[in-house]
């Protein structure tokens, strides 16, 4: 085992990279939009057709794929190696995606190039975690593994948040007039967060060449017992398999729905359900992960005394029992229907933009109204008003709304995230010690990302879209979306609740 | 409790197929409902990600029943 100061060079190279991994996977995600529009044209159907499948693929079905292919030569090679190719790949396939010219420039190669780019992106990110997570286990004191590996557990919380940060940031510096910044942006200015990740990568690639193999592994190939067929042995043998399907049913499904509803579909219910604007809605999150962040090394420490099942376990018990109060509290925040307006105030602002020679003119009707407690609702109205000559007529104006918060309802939504993020520290702070000490050594890389990227992965990452998917089959309920996270999370908690006993976790055995 | 973990095994084992059902299910009324390509890769995707999870579900099971995960 490292000696103390050894334990925080290793925590910390490994920590930065894994955040750096996150951080890089996240920008995309928080980009969608503005990429969609670079990349992915809505009126060319084929370049539509591949934005979705860079959506969902790199997500949901390479993160499995790439915890295969990364665990096994783990297993296989080392640790230190294979999750020094993570990084390199995650990086430079980030750097990449901010050069890439857009789909005007190159037109279909555009879309095809960021496909590719994120595929990789996807394929790293399976084999990252489960290298650093392992890493850092195999030299941490038996007795403090829980305390350790926490911090690698908030690297994936600390990757959002950094990603937020410097999106909000890039969008605001570019210009003093915040229109035009914004408008830079969108442009050409998303391209900074991903090019920035190339300093970063460099900077954690140096730091990590100069870590050492993990001992246990390098105790294996001294004894030359490292494992041949690390897949066969993960998933042939009955007594392994049997406790990654534990892991995944009992364990990571549960950890997965919880962590992405605390952090992702509540930013997207904020944002799109209770129509908070664009800047406080991703403000929120950034405060509730900062206020959230330490309890991962709470939790992970606790996990060292009272074992990391039920800790685990009670934040699956608590969001079941309290998303629907918690999301609904988000929606009260946010609604108007109950304040009081200050009508005297209130500005209305028409435009009229005559759209081509076509004779048809674009109206736009902007409404800004306020309230006693500070909120502001802004109401813009979209309606193409068509030349007389037999155009449609009938169509309905686009209309959105957008909510900016007073104070009060501000602080009281990130207090509501803030509860959300503390769940996620209870499930997510102690799970890597409790999969690492699941395993055997010498198949323990490949065994433990493929329950963890299907758990956080699949079912996680599933979460925002299974969520949204919901609300518009069963439109009378704009809670509708919490069924998914609660049923998971529900079946998750019995499961692990029945199954996982005192023999599967034995925390502060030696590995 | 070693009891009842292998009852609850005959509901993981059934938990697996009975899923796989309703998301076919749904996919297909969801796709005939909105024909595009958008709608007819989402559910593609769910549906070739959750089979195989669903057989795992489904082994989960049988090994529960077979008192695999049994207290000794």
């Amino acid at each position: 085992m490292s000696t103390p100061k050894g334990i925080w060079k290793i925590i910390s190279a490994s920590s930065v990279g894994t955040l750096i991994e996150w951080y890089d996977f996240y920008i995309f995600g928080s980009l969608a939009t503005v990429i969609a529009s670079q990349f992915f044209p809505k009126t060319n159907p084929t370049a539509a057709l591949l934005s979705t499948l860079a959506t969902f693929a790199a997500g949901f079905l390479v993160r499995p794929f790439g915890a295969l292919v990364f665990g096994r030569l783990g297993d296989l090679i080392g640790r230190k190696y294979t999750f020094l190719m993570t990084l390199i790949l995650m990086g430079g396939s980030t750097f990449a995606i901010g050069l890439v010219p857009g789909y005007d420039h190159i037109g279909f190669a555009a879309p095809l190039i960021v496909l590719v780019l994120r595929l990789i992106q996807g394929l790293a990110l399976g084999g990252e975690y489960g290298g650093a997570a392992t890493y850092v286990a195999e030299h941490s004191p038996a007795s403090r593994r829980g305390y350790y590996t926490s911090w690698i557990q908030a690297t994936a919380t600390l990757g959002l948040f950094v990603s937020l940060g410097v999106i909000l940031l890039t969008r605001h510096l570019l210009d003093p007039d915040q229109a035009k910044s914004i408008a830079k942006f969108n442009d050409w200015g998303w391209r900074i967060p991903f090019l920035v990740s190339l300093l970063l990568v460099v900077l954690s690639i140096y730091i990590r060449l100069k870590m050492k193999e993990s001992p246990l592994f390098e105790k294996l190939q001294s004894e030359g017992t490292v494992s041949v067929n690390p897949l066969k042995e993960s998933f042939g043998h009955k007594a392994n398999l049997k406790m990654v399907l534990l892991a995944l049913f009992g364990a990571t499904m549960g950890q997965g729905v919880v962590w992405y509803t605390g952090q992702f579909y509540a930013q997207s219910f904020i944002e799109n359900v209770c129509k908070v604007d664009f800047d406080q809605s991703r403000t929120i999150l950034l405060w509730a992960i900062l206020f959230g962040s330490p309890f991962f090394v709470v939790f992970g420490s606790w996990s060292d005394r009272v074992g990391r099942k039920w800790i685990m376990l009670t934040g699956m018990l608590l969001a079941v029992l309290s998303y629907n109060f918690l999301f609904g509290q988000l929606l009260r925040a946010a609604e108007v229907k109950n304040k009081i307006e200050l009508p005297d105030i209130k500005q209305v602002k028409s435009t009229m933009s005559y759209l081509g020679h076509s004779g048809n003119a674009l109206r736009t009707r902007t409404t800004v109204s306020y309230f006693t407690d500070g909120t502001q609702l802004t109401e813009t109205s979209r309606d193409t008003l068509y030349a007389p000559d037999g155009s449609p007529r009938n169509l309905r104006p686009d209309i959105r709304q957008t909510v900016r918060l007073s104070s009060a309802n501000y602080w009281m939504m990130v207090a509501l995230v803030f509860v959300m993020i503390f769940y996620v520290t209870m499930v997510y702070g102690p799970i890597a010690a409790f999969l690492v000490e699941l395993f055997p050594t010498k198949i323990r890389y490949t065994s433990m990302s493929l329950p963890y990227h299907i758990g956080n992965g699949v079912f996680g990452g599933l979460t925002p879209f299974i969520a949204t998917l919901l609300t518009t089959i069963y439109t009378g309920n704009k809670l509708v979306g919490l069924m998914y996270p609660v049923i998971i999370a529900s079946v998750c908690l019995v499961i692990g609740g029945l199954y996982i006993g005192h023999q599967d976790e034995p925390q502060g055995a030696e590995l | 409790m070693n009891h009842i973990k292998r009852i609850f095994g005959v509901l993981w084992l059934a938990l697996g197929p009975a899923a796989v059902m309703y998301l076919i299910r749904t996919a297909a009324s969801e796709i005939a409902k909105k024909p595009i390509v958008d709608t007819k890769i989402q559910w593609a995707v769910f549906i070739v990600v959750f089979i195989p999870i669903a057989v795992g579900m489904m082994i989960f099971g049988f090994y529960a029943l077979k008192g695999e995960y049994d207290s000794r």
